[in-house]
């Protein structure tokens, strides 16, 4: 069985915590003891209907007030597919939970009301959904029983929607489904009120999108995570390189190179508990050994020496800040990538982005929390970097303030 | 071009492997709780797959509640011994014992609350920075928004709503001296999943996790064993049923289900059809509506 992460996006009253809700419901996913839960917490709340946001709502705060605050997730499958979903919140204050859904996610699902068409959340939503290149788009478009299922009116967000994403560049396909999540229209049953929506069902998608691109297998990357030394007898000369593939492949025999060293070997054996391996590629997990001894540590890279990645002190970036404080120009930040933990100073903040109609404020500051810019950075240790566009695993990045140890930007490299 | 895929469980292997590398490499001293419990074995199975050939990096830490199923305790011991781990037990008789905590009493009691004062005492005694949970978010509506590092202060409260945001593969383990972090590499396992992942690797589990005829009592709809630590009220009726166990925890409040299955492909099925949540018949989360959200604010897993 194969797996899709997605995640979900939509503003305050969206009905995106229903329509997961009604996704797990109607695949059959929830169990009757939470949904007797659900049912005695709407009683209480004097909700007519059953409410099904309280499937995912689980925070004390957020039942108070009605509200998703912070990204949950949740699991269901079919007969076709495992499914991970990142459910994140739609308030502005809470755009950082979206890019740290969409992160980790294969497909997006934005949410449109029917009411209000195309606002200016959903461009912000469709901005990250972009920026983090995620490649399949869903637009819901939720609540047509309050418009009267009117084709009319949803041919209008259509061609709203199809404008604004028009201006940008990187989803690759997008699907438009016309929905009711409340009444379960075209969530997983083909509506009977919409028989002028002639395309599938928003779950008939979800199981047969392809989504086979997200991991990079042409360019080798190898971050080393942790060196395993067995010091026993059977394993006295053992010395691997534990990490996870970050891209390309790799087999026994092939020649290698370690950053920042920049010395040779060749592929001894792909080790792992269960016996060796004829090749690895992301994302699994490995132990590699060399044929010969050289000095390798955690934050090191091994690759191919046709296609290394660029070993760089500057980088030029996209970030997204998370912190509360907002960022400090010439400010001093620790930095992850991959592996490696270094110390970053910002060199400059370039411009940044008014997401809400994707302009440019060049004469910009700084960043404040849920801002999104450009800047250059400049690294103490060189990073073996790739553009985001390229490899998301050594092409992103996180920002760490030293005092507080508080992530406070998310980074997508543009340029190593 | 080949095609390069992995099913779900490889892909969920692969994201465990590597949160149990992180956690050894950004942490000074970690520890891996071990309840015996399935998850627990399915992680320690983990553990000893991301470090092999070598052993493991860290011990194993058992938080003993003394209220434990007699085969629960056997199987620890020899799992132990298997993978050549070291164990560290907590106690909370011992706790009971040096008036630390007090033991509930009433019809209800159980030692589930007292458990945490003790991880928290044995997270303090041992300098851990770090322990390893199996803890998985499809168990508790709270527990969906655990992170895979989930940072706790100098008390070990966790606060849902300042929690780092975690991105892509990179997770900020950086702490303040006191502070320490619980670390979940299930996190995005179901139920289904650890049992399909059992079967796969052929996991050994204790007997209690499958069907066998046992001595029981039903008390509040939930099926309990008879054990040292539960005897009939007055009232009960003392039955042998086909029993098994969905979850291992303190055995005067984890029910039993009815239930035939003697195998993996048995449990499977009846996984797959199951209505009830696992921790369905745990009394421990029906106490309140946010009784897993208000525990593990206070410390508990």
């Amino acid at each position: 069985m194969d797996l899709l992460r997605f995640t979900t996006a939509g503003s305050v009253d969206d009905g995106k915590s229903t329509l997961i809700g009604r996704l797990l419901y109607d695949s059959k996913s929830i169990f009757e003891d939470q949904l007797e839960a659900v049912e005695v917490s709407s009683k209480k709340r004097g909700d007519e209907e059953v409410n099904l946001a309280l499937l995912t709502d689980g925070l004390k705060a957020e039942r108070e007030q009605g509200i998703t605050i912070d990204v949950a997730y949740r699991y269901f499958a079919t007969p076709k597919r495992k499914f991970i979903i990142a459910d994140t919140p739609g308030h502005i204050q809470y755009t950082r939970n979206m890019v740290t859904g969409a992160s980790t996610a294969d497909l997006a699902i934005i949410l449109i009301d029917a009411r209000h068409g195309v606002i200016e959340q959903t461009k912000r939503h469709t901005f990250i959904a972009n920026l983090l290149r995620i490649q399949h788009v869903v637009v819901a478009v939720n609540k047509m029983d309050l418009v009267d299922f009117s084709e009319e009116r949803y041919n209008e967000i259509v061609e709203e929607y199809r404008e604004l994403a028009s201006r940008l560049g990187n989803i690759v396909n997008i699907e438009m489904i016309p929905i009711s999540a409340l009444r379960g229209d075209n969530v997983v049953d083909k509506s009977e009120k919409m028989p002028w929506y002639e395309g599938g069902t928003l779950l008939y998608h979800l199981e047969n999108v392809y989504v086979g691109g997200t991991e990079n297998h042409v360019e080798a990357r190898f971050p080393v995570q942790w060196v395993i030394r067995p010091h026993s007898n059977e394993w006295h000369d053992f010395r691997g390189f534990a990490g996870r593939v970050a891209g390309g492949v790799f087999k026994p025999g092939d020649e290698v190179l370690a950053l920042p060293s920049g010395f040779k070997s060749t592929i001894k054996t792909i080790h792992t508990a269960d016996g060796d391996l004829e090749e690895a590629f992301a994302p699994q997990s490995v132990t590699i050994t060399l044929n010969d001894e050289i000095d390798i540590s955690r934050g090191d890279m091994i690759v191919k020496g046709n296609n290394p990645p660029k070993s760089t002190q500057d980088i030029e970036a996209m970030v997204c800040w998370f912190g509360e404080q907002p960022l400090q120009p010439r400010g001093k930040y620790i930095i992850r990538h991959t592996e490696q933990e270094t110390k970053a100073v910002i060199q400059s903040l370039d411009y940044q982005v008014d997401i809400n109609n994707f302009h440019k404020v060049e004469d910009a500051t700084t960043l404040s929390m849920n801002d999104i810019g450009r800047i250059k950075l400049r690294t103490a240790k060189a990073l073996h970097a790739d553009p985001y566009a390229k490899n998301r695993h050594t092409g992103s990045f996180i920002l760490v303030d030293a005092s507080s140890n508080e992530t406070v930007a998310a980074g997508m490299i543009v340029q190593p | 071009m080949a095609s390069y895929s992995l099913s779900h469980l490889k892909q969920l292997e692969a994201e465990a492997i590597y949160i149990l590398r992180e956690t050894a490499a950004q942490f000074e001293n970690p520890g891996l709780l071990f309840s015996g419990g399935k998850d627990s074995i399915v992680m320690a199975h983990l553990a000893y797959k991301a470090f092999h050939p070598a052993k493991l990096p860290f011990p194993l830490v058992h938080v003993d509640t003394g209220h434990n199923f007699p085969e629960t305790m056997d199987f620890r011991d020899r799992f132990v011994e298997k993978l050549g781990a070291r164990l560290v037990v907590g106690s909370v008789q011992q706790s009971i014992d040096e008036g630390k905590v007090q033991e509930e009493t009433g019809p209800d009691a159980s030692r589930n609350a007292l458990q945490t004062v003790t991880l928290l005492e044995t997270i303090e005694k041992n300098e851990f920075d770090a322990c390893l949970g199996g803890g998985r978010r499809d168990e508790e509506k709270a527990r969906a928004k655990e992170r895979f590092f989930s940072h706790r202060n100098d008390f070990g409260e966790w606060d849902p709503k300042n929690q780092r945001p975690e991105l892509w593969n990179l997770f900020n383990g950086r702490k303040h001296i006191g502070e320490n972090f619980r670390v979940f590499p299930l996190s995005n396992w179901t139920e289904m999943d650890i049992w399909q992942y059992i079967k796969e690797e052929d996991i050994e589990l204790p007997s209690l996790y499958f069907a066998a005829e046992r001595e029981c009592l039903t008390r509040k709809g939930t099926i309990l064993a008879i054990s040292e630590f539960v005897q009939p009220r007055e009232g009960e009726v003392v039955e042998k049923k086909s029993i098994r166990f969905r979850t291992m925890g303190d055995a005067t409040i984890t029910g039993a289900v009815e239930s035939v299955a003697v195998d993996y492909d048995a449990i499977i099925e009846e996984v797959a059809a199951a209505r009830q949540t696992e921790r369905g018949n745990r009394a421990d989360d029906k106490r309140s509506e946010t009784s897993m959200e208000d525990r593990k604010k206070e410390g508990y897993f």
